[in-house]
């Protein structure tokens, strides 16, 4: 089996954003850039169906140079090769694109990612995937068994899951609790030093939207404080003053 | 060239969520001088149908077709392309949800659209299609420029308040051309709770964190819930230990909500929580720890046991 596990490279999950260069830039002073929360389940759950039935696993991130510690982490944690396409990942069409097109040079049995970028949220790079492969696309994925060439597939949905089954090839996007994190061992991260990892160059059109510019949420106004002994006089508060209940 | 809104059904009735994304096209419709067509598809009433009309849309295609009756991302994304192209629609607008988060993506892969997904308010055509949208977790906003011929907006909860009028929409019939393709997923099982307030479409929400000591526990976030007509929400690590289901989960790695009123129980407030819940409109916390970090970014607070405080104040709603 031949795994594809697309992986971002994205702040840390405790960074206070913060932008700079009139509001388009992201500042990234000081903060730490880690494999997608999301992305590190998918790369998990391929790790482990390696070590089950033996199958290749290759890491695609489309980024910049700077993500390239974040791709050698997932070597270190178990696939056996990488490609970063050259490119800022901003744009979910375009980076289905990069992804659509290094899946048609090999034929991957499962195409894997996290639900969505913890940056952006958007959670349709997988869908649009699917749709320029014309092979189905399942998200958000809590539970994957691969039996012969049909997945079994738990989905989250509104107030429950659904269980869904689809013959491979599948794209699908995960989400906990698909598998546990994988944490790299010292064997790990010495091999993932001489694992290849190629660079290629962006192909495809240009960028369907683009940002302008980023805005951080109007602060909250001070916090209003109900004495304990008088808490019922919150319920009175949401009613009159906040307007909400 | 009307804009196309696809309304989602849960169990014959047009959502919510649904009735703010056909608020919101009609908004965008009059803008550019043009109409507002939902799309519906599965069993529903044409009262009900023509129901979408009270929230500005003038027709709606209604696509019955017996195979539609589940849910399918793939298979609704061919039938709301199908219904673009007739129309000559250059903006589809979807209300975020599972189902449409799945058809958002093949319809922007169909139709080669330009994609913005959690938009917070009405674009701004002053200087070509710009939308607003929620990144980082709720951390911030992007701007975003569309450049792409056809357009797709999936709208966050809460991003538009609708305003009903007694207007009815004309229902026509829609037939699509459907594939086996379509339907490659088979779904084996359904596990939904039924009759509960669905959590992301709900307005009030009642939280609680580890500050309850255990899932037995979780009587009085109920009546409190219950009495309030909220749907209840709970942190990670409360569904790390299975003490309530995934489904509940808000925050970074879980649900993103922006309901009118949240209420977080015994929840410390660190950042990866606030992250799915900061977008709420109004945040109460109850923490009996006064240096909780959630305080920072609530509205309202009390310092108090929570065991004591929320049968009180389950009490003065009920008296309200």
């Amino acid at each position: 089996m031949k795994i594809l596990v697309c992986v971002t490279s994205v702040p840390d999950t405790t960074t206070k954003i913060a932008f700079t260069d009139n509001n388009t830039k992201l500042n990234k002073a000081g903060v730490t850039f880690i494999t997608g929360p999301y992305d590190d389940y998918a790369l998990a759950r391929a790790v482990e169906l390696k070590e089950k039935t033996g199958a290749t696993i290759t890491v695609l991130n489309v980024g910049e140079a700077d993500a390239e510690p974040v791709i050698r982490k997932c070597l270190a944690i178990g696939a056996d090769d990488a490609i970063r396409v050259n490119a800022e990942p901003t744009d979910a069409y375009f980076v289905a694109e990069q992804i659509a097109a290094i899946a048609k040079e090999a034929n991957y049995d499962l195409i894997l990612m996290g639900r969505e970028s913890i940056d952006f949220n958007g959670g349709q790079v997988h869908g649009i995937v699917g749709e320029m492969l014309g092979i189905p696309s399942i998200s958000p994925v809590m539970l994957l068994d691969i039996e012969g060439d049909t997945a079994k597939i738990t989905r989250e949905i509104e107030g429950g899951k659904e269980s869904l089954e689809a013959n491979l090839p599948l794209v699908l996007g995960c989400q906990e609790p698909i598998a546990e994190w994988k944490i790299p061992n010292m064997r790990g991260i010495m091999t993932a030093r001489t694992k290849p990892l190629k660079v290629v160059e962006p192909t495809g059109t240009d960028k369907l939207t683009t940002v302008a510019s980023y805005e951080l949420p109007a602060p909250r106004g001070a916090v209003k404080m109900i004495p304990a002994d008088e808490a019922e006089k919150l319920i009175q508060l949401l009613h009159t003053e906040a307007k909400v209940i | 060239m009307s804009v196309l809104i696809f309304a989602e059904l849960d169990e014959g009735k047009i959502k919510k969520s649904a009735q703010e994304a056909i608020f919101y096209g009609a908004k965008v419709a009059q803008m550019l001088g043009t109409s507002a067509t939902a799309i519906v598809i599965g069993q529903a009433s044409d009262d009900e149908l023509a129901s979408a009309g009270r929230f500005g849309a003038t027709i709606v295609l209604h696509a019955s077709d017996a195979k539609l009756a589940e849910p399918n991302g793939m298979a609704y994304a061919t039938v709301v392309a199908q219904a673009a192209q007739q129309e000559g629609s250059k903006i589809i607008v979807l209300a975020k949800s599972s189902l449409g988060d799945a058809m958002t993506a093949r319809l922007a892969g169909k139709l080669k659209a330009g994609l913005a997904a959690n938009v917070v308010e009405l674009p701004d055509l002053s200087n070509g299609f710009r939308v607003k949208s929620s990144i980082y977790t709720g951390k911030a906003f992007a701007y975003n420029d569309l450049k792409a011929n056809v357009k797709i907006l999936a709208i966050k909860k809460n991003t538009i308040t609708p305003e009903e009028t007694d207007a009815s929409a004309e229902v026509k019939p829609f037939s699509p051309a459907l594939n086996d393709g379509d339907f490659a997923i088979s779904i084996k099982s359904t596990d939904k709770s039924s009759g509960d307030i669905l959590l992301p479409e709900a307005d009030l929400v009642v939280s609680a964190g580890r500050g309850l000591k255990g899932p037995e526990n979780w009587g009085i976030v109920e009546d409190l819930a219950k009495a309030l007509h909220a749907a209840t929400a709970c942190s990670k690590p409360v569904s790390d230990l299975d003490w309530r289901p995934h489904s509940e989960h808000v925050g970074q790695t879980g649900l993103k909500i922006s309901p009118n009123l949240y209420i977080a129980c015994g929840i410390s407030g660190a950042i990866q929580h606030l992250a799915g819940v900061n977008s709420s409109k109004v945040i109460v916390v109850i923490n009996k720890d006064p240096d909780a970090p959630f305080f920072k970014s609530a509205d309202y607070g009390i310092v108090g046991d929570v065991f004591d405080i929320l049968p009180r104040l389950t009490k003065a709603v009920q008296a309200l």
